[in-house]
């Protein structure tokens, strides 16, 4: 299988340029790209939905229920692993996307969407009310170690944490890698195209979306639990709607076509709000639009399809000569 | 001996139009029926029955003598039944090869692997065969979207002839074809699907290749069926050349 092998080798250059490369950069854009990765899981969690033709506007309720499961079990459990934590957050969405897929799968378009949207929505409700999860305040957290190492200082903890986010970011873009190249991956596409033919060749849409909502949900829940970590608070905004919608931005900005792309727009994205609120602090809402306007006008399928937009094409054009037939 | 297909008083009615109207019929094993009718007549929900894609309102769709009557059709394309559609069914951002590919994947139930890569040594020669039968090699690196019709046609047929069917359903199969390329295109797939014992039901208007292709005809008006027989004799029946043929044959 040289794919999978190409890829997880790929896997591990990245994370050993990643690894030099934040060993390298100011402490600034350290906190920025671990940020930056966290919400890439999410996002890419939206082009593995966007593949099979769906795309949630609430995948601020896994993110959140990742976010909330770190928070809890450092909190409440004196966990304090970042490894632990953020299995924990992805078991949480997991779970949650589990639940919610079979009610979900029969749904699309606008309709999926919203509903999805909804119940983001009623989390974000159910959490500024709940008091013993800290109402709209939320919770803070306290540095974590990394495999029982606690790293000292500033600097320290946030190179850590950014190595580890790191570390989760290139396997889950590998296992999404070969899962978007396998033949199940090849069957999302599939039904984004023709449901009609999936159903008639003997596999079940439902199933196919099904899965691909369990994989954006527990992607969501280890961006959340990242997340968390990265900031040191939680509170019910990780489920608020405009949380979800910048998930979908950075979705749409990197396309489905490519894994890489959803980080390398996710740091773009957090790079432009970064220097976007420093230099026009009343305005930046404004330049993140003009930014993604420019992208659908320019490249309405994404970051990711700017190789493919590169390469020449060789394309030849398709005639059916009668002859072929006789 | 059992027959392959026997559907049994199927009804289906949609408000005041009757599509199905006690539609009972025996096809043995190996058979090659043409069903034929005017637009309306009801050929097309036939199809959609059997296939599993409506449900009657009542009657009974046996295969094999097995109850297959209200199944999904991704059940009863398990059960040996599959089709193709008037119109094209296919995945068009896909590559001919992707399209067929995928169906072998789903036949050896490897739609659910997340490991197996899509294009893998498994399948090959399975693929190869089947773009050499359909004569389609020259095109398989093409995305569905730009082939021409009278190819999308061949691959719409392909995917269901991959499955290895009992019973093969092909709604128009020359519909939307050049009529220099019918006879051509319908020879590709009688003899893609020759030496097996599929049963082949074909919806079709042109009664030339009713007459060529079929050794049974079904001839449907209103819901019913108005004539069953050797293509001879149907095509010549007096009702059928009012209500169908208008007298073509």
């Amino acid at each position: 299988m040289p794919g999978i092998i190409g890829t997880l080798a790929a896997a591990v250059i990245a994370f050993a340029v990643l690894a030099v490369a934040g060993d390298a950069m100011p402490n600034w854009l350290v906190l920025v790209a671990t940020l930056a990765f966290a919400k890439g899981l999410v996002a890419l969690g939206i082009v593995a939905l966007m593949r099979g033709g769906l795309v949630s506007f609430g995948q601020g309720t896994f993110y959140c229920a990742g976010a909330y499961a770190a928070g809890l079990a450092m909190r409440s459990f004196g966990i304090g692993d970042a490894a632990v934590l953020v299995a924990l957050g992805a078991i949480a969405g997991l779970i949650l996307g589990a639940i919610i897929a079979p009610l979900l799968a029969g749904y699309r378009g606008i309709f999926f969407a919203t509903l999805t949207l909804a119940l983001s929505m009623i989390v974000y409700g159910i959490l500024n009310k709940t008091y013993s999860l800290g109402g709209s305040d939320g919770l803070n957290l306290h540095a974590p170690r990394f495999f029982g190492y606690q790293p000292a200082g500033s600097r320290n903890a946030s190179y850590a944490l950014f190595l580890f986010t790191s570390l989760v970011t290139v396997i889950a873009a590998a296992l999404c890698r070969i899962h978007f190249d396998s033949v199940r991956g090849l069957l999302s596409h599939a039904t984004r195209d023709n449901e009609i033919r999936v159903e008639y060749l003997g596999a079940s849409v439902r199933w196919v979306n099904g899965i691909n909502f369990v994989i954006a949900a527990a992607l969501g829940g280890v961006g959340g639990a990242l997340s968390a970590l990265s900031l040191g608070h939680i509170d019910p905004d990780f489920a608020f709607w405009t949380t979800s919608g910048e998930f979908v931005f950075l979705a749409i900005l990197s396309g489905y076509m490519s894994v890489a792309a959803v980080f390398g727009a996710a740091i773009l994205l957090e790079l432009v709000r970064s220097f976007s609120s420093q230099y026009f602090p009343n305005t930046w809402q404004g330049a993140l639009g003009v930014f993604l306007l420019l992208i659908i006008l320019f490249l309405p399928e994404g970051l990711g399809s700017l190789p493919l937009r590169l390469r020449p094409s060789g394309a030849k054009s398709a005639r059916a000569p009668i002859e072929k037939f006789k | 001996m059992t027959a392959l297909l026997e559907t049994i008083g199927l009804q289906k009615a949609f408000g005041a139009v009757i599509a199905a109207g006690d539609i009972s019929i025996a096809v043995e094993r190996g058979q090659k029926l043409g069903l034929i009718g005017n637009n309306g007549a009801g050929k097309t929900t036939f199809i959609n029955i059997v296939t599993g894609h409506l449900k009657p309102d009542a009657g009974h769709v046996m295969l094999d003598g097995k109850d297959i009557t209200g199944r999904a059709p991704r059940q009863v394309r398990r059960d040996g039944v599959s089709r193709s559609f008037q119109i094209p069914q296919l995945f068009t951002s896909l590559t001919l090869d992707q399209n067929l590919l995928l169906a072998l994947a789903i036949l050896r139930d490897q739609g659910m692997s997340s490991w197996q890569p899509a294009r893998s040594d498994l399948g090959i020669a399975e693929l190869d065969d089947l773009l050499g039968r359909f004569r389609l090699r020259e095109y398989r690196e093409q995305t569905i979207a730009v082939l021409p019709g009278g190819v999308r046609k061949l691959v719409d047929v392909a995917m269901a002839v991959t499955c290895r069917p009992k019973l093969l359903l092909l709604d128009e199969p020359t519909s939307g074809v050049a009529a220099e390329e019918k006879f051509p295109l319908m020879d590709v797939i009688m003899r893609a699907v020759e030496g097996t014992d599929t049963t082949v039901l074909f919806v079709e208007h042109d009664m030339d290749i009713v007459g060529r292709y079929a050794d049974r005809v079904l001839a449907f008006y209103a819901g019913r069926i108005i004539a069953d027989g050797a293509p001879g004799a149907v095509l010549s029946n007096e009702e059928v050349q009012r209500y169908v043929t208008g007298g073509a044959a």
